[in-house]
């Protein structure tokens, strides 16, 4: 009878943890797919060609996103520009060069504090130092530059991992046939850490879409168009989160804050997939 | 001559990757010096006990007052709310998503998980405010949805990719014998995963729990949207506001005082952080260490 109870015990324990896992596991699943279906149907309707390749007007009274778009890219060239040199360079000291275990335990620490602190922080120090201290202004060069400094530690993490696969054989091999060490990084160290590089690169690039916290005081809102090549990064503009925020929160125009999330959404699949094929590319690649 | 200025390359080479190398380290230099300057003068004008004890912050009145007590008790509250609703549902997927499920549910729900994380926090906000806003107006007969508990939905919700996915890892790690074991001594699967894998994991998991706790109380725009933004002590149907939220809603009109009021506001943030990123660093270390 005592051992029956047991027995019927356990058999629940099982059947009931089990069914929760489970359940937490879809409602997960569950919660991303009603985030992806209910973004794309309240925003879709609202995007039209109109909407994607005009600015804001009065005169019309129409709103168009395209200097956001603008803005946007820029931001993402001018921040991979100076994050990907610094990450990968930074990797590749730690890696090939340093024998200080001082200095290597500051950098990754430095590393990992820089991956913990808030972009509201970043936001305000980025005003402070690039807007106030080295005279940016508000411009998109000071947001590119705060996001720079943000994505820092996950160029340089990716770049780490990727590094750590280059057979210590290949290196020593190049040392053997009398290669100086910057020769060996060069041919053999560089070439083997690209697959890191590109996927540090598109979890930046997916970073700085999805940021808006630490634009808002370095970049500004204004929603103008600019010639990369005439004006630079020196203007003022909005990235198409910091829009959403304002046109959903200053503004109450709802319609148009859900076509940019739906726009923001596509983007954010898109990227999540590459990242996965990349991944799997070079995993194929490198077993073989 | 051609070795010399071989190894003359060479140093410059070394050089130039170090200073690359300590650009992270001076970064973390600027923000700490650039917090803490700029985030002393108000505390000493305000007195700490005034600042950090004040229960009523009233930066725009005539006579102004900044306290952030309501700004700290929120962000304590909205972030413990968040683990309390987050942590077990993340840890349950994880255990199910690493241990359970079979090879293609996996893939499809991690895929799913890492596009949670992708989501940029406006549109969390954007839909909070068009979903739980009105939902919770609606279902709590309160005058506003705009309050402590849509904060704490959008959080939990926020924070479980980061859960699910350290849990995981951990939990991943924890050696092929440990469970061998315990099935041939008779446990059932599940009996196995919750009381041999679990407790071995359990410095990964609690890291995971951490690693949340920064990810709650450091987000800014989410927040914004649904939580009411006015600084009232916290409740869970009164409209509060953050420290994050704090900083945010008020820097672009901010001046004098109140300006370098905001300032503090991000150091004692930032001491928050600096707390939970230390703990963390901890956590992993033992977890390494135990693995």
């Amino acid at each position: 009878m005592d051992n029956k109870n047991v027995k019927a015990k356990r058999r629940a324990y099982g059947i009931v943890m089990h069914g929760l896992s489970g359940l937490c596991a879809a409602l997960t699943a569950a919660l991303v797919l009603f985030l992806i279906a209910y973004v794309l149907i309240k925003g879709i309707p609202n995007i039209s060609w109109e909407f994607l390749s005009t600015k804001p007007s009065y005169l019309t009274d129409s709103v168009g996103i395209l200097p956001d778009i603008l803005n946007t890219l820029y931001i993402v060239l001018g921040t991979l520009v100076w994050v990907l040199p610094l990450g990968v360079g930074a990797a590749i000291y730690l890696t090939e060069y340093a024998s200080n275990h001082r200095i290597v335990g500051a950098i990754e620490y430095a590393a990992e504090t820089l991956s913990g602190i808030p972009s509201i922080i970043y936001g305000l120090v980025g005003m402070l130092f690039f807007c106030n201290f080295l005279g940016f202004q508000t411009s998109l060069q000071a947001g590119a530059m705060t996001l720079v400094i943000m994505n820092l530690p996950t160029v340089m993490r990716t770049t780490q991992e990727s590094l750590k696969t280059v057979p210590q054989s290949l290196r020593e091999g190049a040392f053997g046939l009398g290669a100086g060490k910057w020769r060996v990084i060069r041919t053999v160290v560089f070439p083997g850490c690209v697959d890191g590089i590109i996927t540090g690169c598109i979890l930046a690039v997916g970073r700085i879409l999805g940021e808006s916290a630490a634009l808002l005081f370095t970049a500004g809102f204004a929603h103008n168009i600019y010639n990369i090549f005439v004006d630079g990064l020196s203007g003022a503009g909005a990235t198409l989160t910091v829009a959403l925020y304002v046109y959903a929160k200053e503004q109450g125009d709802f319609e148009i804050a859900f076509a940019i999330a739906a726009i923001l959404m596509a983007l954010t699949v898109i990227i999540n997939l590459v990242a996965t094929l990349v991944g799997k590319y070079y995993q194929k690649r490198r077993s073989i | 001559m051609k070795v010399k200025t071989k190894n003359l390359i060479e140093n410059i080479v070394h050089g130039i990757f170090l200073v690359l190398g300590l650009v992270t380290v001076a970064s973390v230099l600027m923000i700490t010096v650039y917090l803490i300057v700029s985030g002393i003068p108000a505390i000493k004008e305000i007195g700490l006990p005034n600042f950090l004890l004040g229960k009523k912050w009233a930066s725009t009145a005539a006579e102004p007052s900044y306290g952030i007590l309501p700004f700290i008790l929120t962000s304590v509250y909205g972030t413990a709310g968040a683990i309390v609703l987050g942590v077990p549902v993340g840890f349950m997927a994880a255990v199910y998503l690493a241990k359970m499920a079979n090879k293609r549910v996996r893939t499809v729900v991690v895929e799913a998980v890492s596009l949670l994380a992708g989501i940029p926090s406006v549109v969390y906000g954007l839909v909070g405010m068009m979903v739980l806003v009105p939902g919770i107006r609606k279902v709590f007969n309160v005058p506003d949805g705009a309050s402590l508990l849509a904060a704490i939905i959008v959080l939990a919700i926020m924070i479980l990719p980061s859960i699910i996915k350290v849990s995981m890892t951990s939990l991943e790690a924890v050696p092929r014998e440990y469970e061998d074991a315990s099935l041939a001594l008779g446990a059932t699967p599940t009996e196995t995963y919750f009381r041999v894998s679990v407790p071995a994991a359990k410095s990964g998991i609690a890291a995971a729990v951490v690693l949340g706790v920064g990810r709650a109380i450091g987000e800014a725009m989410a927040v914004m949207m649904v939580s009411g933004n006015a600084p009232n002590m916290p409740e869970l149907f009164q409209s509060v506001r953050f420290l994050t939220t704090a900083v945010a809603s008020e820097m672009s009109y901010s001046s004098g005082l109140q300006r370098q009021a905001l300032f503090s506001i991000a150091l004692v943030l930032f001491l928050f952080i600096m707390l939970i990123n230390a703990t963390l660093n901890f956590l992993l270390k033992r977890d390494k260490s135990n693995g």
